[in-house]
């Protein structure tokens, strides 16, 4: 009884005021669907930062002969040197932290510079003593690169320490910032949507005073009165909140998974699968939402 | 039933005060009229009875219940020892007749078949049998009080208060709203009604309290309205 009078009720309340109904449906669409978007390019950034940092390396160059860098006063490194390298890697402190050490000669650098640059004049001039040897470091956890290059540099016969992360550090950049954006722009509409779900429940509490005040005169209790306005709100924005979800899905099936998929093989991208994790987290947030603005409202507009 | 000690409502600060220092005492099973001019104190009398008010000095005792200490959370429980009858009937017109009834047991999470047994009850000794599926539109202005009436009675409250219940009625019909309310009298409920209404009041004989700017001036067993109007 108690149930079926709620839901008429709450029926009652949306049809009559559809216009602001469908106002909240679309403005927390809207909103929630940047904020989904933003999600989802977070997820993909994750994505890139999992594939790409677990192919780079830590490349450490040894001093080459008549560098002009004060490390390399000594001239090129030695075998002796080297072995005190290999020695280091081996050691306690950095062992755990390397995947797989790999040491690239002078001859190998200068081959595959030959191979990659073939044909062009200007790599002909290229001797193979203008090349420098390399240890190419694979870490366990590429976000740990500090530490080796700690150990590193600095050490004799070493010339520098590079962390091949630096290459991608300007695309997340950019990347990050777009979420950025995305997240201040679905703020903004969140303020909307919630300003939109106040005024909703007080027209729809102002069109149903008589019954309100019948129900408080008889004496209904404060949640079963406020209940049918604050499930309202909720699933109006709810409903927003499911349109996001499948909007951000057919989304991510036309442009991502048909489309781009097939321009941008070499990289992994985001699914469908990233976006059921994301709409319950939307769903939650509207509803939330919602539920806070009404509980305001009513308590500021609805006397006990 | 209905006890108010010391009792004054300042509305506003500076203001004159709608009620000042109001004592008196209402028990159990009485019939009483609250009588005075308009703005005599008579509606915010009520309202405090109702706790749609709160004094801003005095306690108000309503079923045992000092209303001064009563926490809100408790305030439907206490309006559901309260039923309340308006001038204005306050019916909602898209209802039916049985549905107007029901709609005060529904709100208040009563059982459906307990609804389908006590309200046909409730209409035919308000005299609506008959009318259940009419609009509040299709009846006349003593027909519609009757269903606020059985609105107010059919959860078997204690108390019924009335405000001006036969304010908008011809004197016959007022007649048939008393001896209704009369009725309910007698089944032990307390009534208390505020009115204008000096025939009624000379005809019923009943205790009469008299408010005048917000004072209480008589309090008399078996009354009449009073010379002054």
């Amino acid at each position: 009884m108690r149930l079926q009078f709620i839901l008429s009720e709450i029926g009652i309340g949306l049809r009559r005021n559809l216009s602001m109904t469908v106002a909240v449906i679309l403005v927390t669409f809207i909103s929630l669907t940047f904020v989904g978007a933003a999600g989802l390019l977070q997820i993909q950034v994750g994505k890139l930062k999992d594939d790409w940092y677990g192919k780079v390396e830590v490349s450490v160059f040894l001093c080459p002969a008549g560098s002009p860098n004060v490390q390399c006063a000594d001239g090129e490194a030695t075998p002796e040197q080297i072995d005190a390298i290999w020695a280091l890697l081996d050691s306690p402190e950095l062992a755990p932290e390397i995947q797989k050490p790999y040491f690239e000669t002078k001859e190998e650098a200068f081959r595959s510079f030959q191979e990659y640059f073939e044909g062009q004049d200007w790599a002909q001039a290229i001797t193979v003593d203008d090349m420098q040897a390399s240890f190419r470091i694979k870490l366990k956890d590429p976000e740990r690169y500090e530490i080796v290059a700690d150990v590193l540099s600095g050490r004799p016969g070493v010339e520098s320490v590079e962390d091949q992360r630096k290459i991608f550090d300007s695309l997340f950049l950019v990347l990050n910032r777009a979420s950025v954006m995305t997240v201040g722009l679905a703020a903004l509409m969140l303020v909307a949507a919630t300003l939109l779900i106040t005024v909703t429940i007080r027209l729809s509490a102002l069109s149903r005073s008589r019954e309100t005040g019948i129900m408080r005169l008889v004496g209904a209790s404060n949640l079963f009165i406020q209940l049918p306005f604050m499930l309202e709100g909720a699933i109006a924005a709810g409903i927003g909140a499911l349109l996001a979800g499948g909007g951000l899905w057919l989304g991510v099936k036309y442009l991502v998974t048909d489309w781009l998929a097939g321009q941008v093989d070499w990289v992994p991208l985001v699914g469908q699968s990233d976006v059921l994790l994301i709409a319950p987290l939307l769903l939650a947030i509207a509803v939330v939402l919602a539920l806070v603005a009404s509980v305001v409202t009513l308590r500021r507009y609805m006397k006990v | 039933m209905i006890s108010l000690d010391n009792v004054s409502k300042v509305y506003a600060r500076g203001a004159r005060p709608a009620l000042d220092s109001v004592s008196l005492e209402i028990e159990r099973g009485e019939f009483v009229f609250v009588v005075g001019a308009s703005g005599s104190g008579k509606s915010t009398f009520l309202r405090l009875v109702l706790r749609e008010e709160r004094p801003t000095s005095g306690t108000v005792t309503v079923a045992g219940k000092d209303l001064s200490t009563l926490s809100s959370w408790k305030v439907p429980a206490l309006r559901r020892q309260i039923g309340a009858v308006f001038q204005d009937f306050r019916l909602l017109p898209n209802k039916t007749v049985f549905e107007n009834v029901a709609f005060a047991l529904q709100v208040i999470g009563k059982p459906k078949h307990h609804i389908m047994t006590v309200v046909p009850d409730v209409l035919e000794m308000v005299g609506l049998e008959g009318k259940e599926k009419r609009r509040p539109h299709e009846l006349s202005g003593g027909e519609q009080q009757r269903v606020a009436i059985a609105r107010a009675f059919v959860n078997r409250p204690p108390i019924l208060l009335c405000d001006e219940p036969t304010g908008n009625l011809d004197p016959t019909t007022s007649l048939g709203i008393m001896r209704l309310l009369d009725r309910i009298n007698r089944t032990g409920t307390t009534v208390v009604m505020a009115t204008h209404d000096d025939e009624i009041v000379d005809q019923m004989r009943k205790r009469v309290l008299e408010l005048a700017t917000g004072e209480l001036v008589r309090d008399q067993r078996r009354g009449v309205y009073g010379s002054q109007r």
